[in-house]
């Protein structure tokens, strides 16, 4: 196992160096160039050298990416443009909000979706999977953004509610920070729990048609007891996957949502960033988000080995 | 006997059609029709229109929705239906282009990586892998942040970050073609690797790629309204559903219709076309029914 677990950490390097190098060549592409960028009709020849200097663009190409990407492994990712202060002190502080947002999110999907799947599944065809299944569309299709916008606007025009201004974290007030956090959890949660839904019931269906579940029945095995330890367990590894991916999904939708509800977190900061033309900011916080994505995905891979002991090591 | 030979020759072209066993499942057919709906309103936005989709009214800002303003007035007091009909044509067309860009391109990618095997399916992949690694909201940003917001970018970013879902799954099914029967006979007869590309197995891989093309179609629609909603997609005051949407909040309360019809249409669009989508994928591919 834990060779296993060391072998597929050594498969991420090239695939964390290229998203590095896809970052550091799409950053490239710039029109003008970032000194431009910076200086604006203030630019004069002295100025401009200085700056290109200051942060490295005199140097060719290759050793431009060397220097960044060793910063990077230093945990140096850049300073901003705007104010100087470091990105990636700022990316971890800021992570750990859309980290608690995306976690909260992912529990409020599991919460709607595994017993309405499960449920989807046992009851195929009848009115209560249609209500699930037509519930679980809506949920895949219907954009976070305009969810979140309708439930402000519902929230408010029903209930005269709108949620605190100013951001409070978990550890100076949970219940203030949970309030703030509730409503964009649930948006996200929701449009995760539709595809979480769907994969539910359609793996639970695949399961309970196989012959050892007539086995387990026949043998006499209470009907909760053939769903949830043998079916359940046994359709769990196309969720998990999923779920995997959602997260990654869910990193991208922080952006979105964070922007809605005013919380300070990575996905907001990135926003930030790309509205200033900030551009340490941006490259920090997209290769920072890739590379959570990737180890989530990994994470997940690891997960299927204590789910599926059939899944081999080597 | 000559009656019921064409009857029979006829049901039973019906029956093979893709576009009859779309249109005999319920969910197929509403998802067909909204985006029919959609399709037409975008065709005949001229006609539809009653306004202008810049033509300011300020004596009328923030009108509700009354018989001259189907839909009310925005808080420059434009006419919100003619925004929404434009709107459509804005987003039919992104989706449209960036999902050819996305699909022509990951098409001849995926046939490659396909049928050749070695290095050059090793590399393909690996950029593909690379992009893929991306959440693809994240890629589509980077990629306007840096290129600048315009209708063009906004196309190229959103269709750069859908080659790899074409590559992928042209390539899977150009792997299983490849390995069928029909291929060695074609082999066997001395036919050139780029005639039975182009003549066998891209036509045989088609299927999969429709669903794809389908489904891209509506997330592309959705990436180019959120990016819109963001400020970093359609600039106004062309008319885009996400950046009206995102005006709107500032009027929530004063003008609510400003926020429920674009959010109406980007949903009433997206989930049309995920509708569509799982019906397509049960007629083309039963073996992937849910």
């Amino acid at each position: 196992m834990k060779n296993y677990i060391i072998r597929r950490l050594l498969t991420l390097i090239p695939v964390l160096l290229g998203i590095s190098v896809a970052i550091f060549l799409i950053m490239q592409l710039i029109p003008g160039d970032v000194v431009t960028g910076i200086l604006g009709i203030e630019e004069t020849p002295e100025l401009r050298a200085m700056w290109e200097r200051r942060l490295g663009l005199d140097k060719p190409l290759v050793v431009q990416y060397f220097n960044w990407i060793s910063g990077v492994v230093r945990g140096d990712f850049g300073e901003s443009f705007r104010t100087g202060a470091k990105v990636f002190p700022e990316i971890l502080s800021r992570f750990a909000v859309s980290a608690e947002l995306a976690l909260i999110a992912c529990i409020v999907a599991w919460i709607i979706a595994l017993p309405l799947g499960v449920l989807s599944a046992l009851k195929r065809n009848s009115i209560t999977d249609r209500i699930v299944r037509i519930i679980a569309l809506l949920g895949v299709s219907v954009p976070n953004f305009a969810t979140a916008t309708l439930l402000i606007l519902f929230l408010a025009l029903a209930f005269g509610y709108y949620s605190p201004i100013r951001y409070v974290s978990f550890l100076e007030n949970p219940l203030v920070n949970l309030e703030i956090m509730l409503f964009p959890a649930i948006v996200m949660g929701g449009s995760m729990a539709g595809s979480v839904m769907r994969m539910t019931r359609s793996s639970l269906l695949e399961v309970l048609r196989q012959d050892f579940i007539k086995a387990v029945r026949a043998k006499g095995a209470p009907e909760r007891v053939t769903i949830m330890r043998h079916a359940f367990k046994n359709a769990s590894i196309p969720i998990v996957t999923l779920v995997g991916m959602q997260m990654g999904i869910l990193m991208g939708g922080t952006v979105v949502i964070e922007q809605i509800f005013s919380i300070p977190g990575l996905g907001q900061y990135l926003l930030t960033g790309i509205f200033q033309r900030d551009y340490p900011i941006v490259q920090g916080s997209v290769l920072f988000m890739a590379f959570i994505y990737v180890f989530i995905n990994l994470l997940v891979d690891i997960i299927y080995t204590y789910i599926d002991p059939r899944i081999s090591y080597s | 006997m000559s009656d019921i030979k064409r009857i029979t020759k006829k049901r039973k072209f019906r029956k093979d059609n893709t576009l009859y066993l779309l249109l005999r499942d319920p969910l197929g057919r509403a998802g067909f029709m909204g985006i029919a709906l959609i399709v037409l309103l975008a065709i005949f936005a001229p006609y539809i229109s009653n306004f202008d989709v810049a033509e300011i009214h300020s004596k009328d800002r923030l009108q509700a929705p009354n018989s001259t303003y189907w839909f009310g007035t925005d808080n420059f007091g434009r006419d919100i239906f003619s925004r929404i009909v434009y709107g459509a044509r804005v987003s039919l067309i992104v989706g449209i282009v960036s999902v050819s860009i996305a699909a022509g391109i990951g098409f001849i990618l995926g046939i490659i990586s396909g049928y050749f095997e070695g290095r050059i399916e090793t590399t393909i992949m690996m950029v593909m892998d690379v992009l893929f690694a991306f959440p693809s909201i994240l890629l589509a940003l980077l990629i306007v942040a840096v290129l600048g917001t315009s209708i063009v970018n906004t196309m190229i970013a959103i269709g750069i970050v859908n080659i790899p879902v074409f590559t992928r799954t042209v390539r899977a099914s150009v792997k299983s073609i490849k390995s069928l029967d029909f291929v060695a006979d074609a082999k066997s007869i001395g036919l050139k690797d780029r005639d039975i590309l182009i003549r066998h197995i891209a036509p045989n891989s088609l299927a999969s790629f429709i669903v794809q093309a389908t489904l891209a179609l509506s997330s592309a629609i959705l990436t180019e309204a959120t990016m819109s909603f963001l400020g970093l997609g359609i600039r106004p005051p062309e008319p885009s559903w996400g950046s009206m949407l995102s005006e709107s909040r500032a009027f929530m309360e004063l003008a609510p219709w400003m926020v429920i019809f674009p959010a109406l249409f980007i949903i009433l669009t997206i989930l049309s076309f995920n509708i569509l989508g799982d019906a397509l994928r049960d007629v083309l591919d039963p073996k992937l029914k849910l």
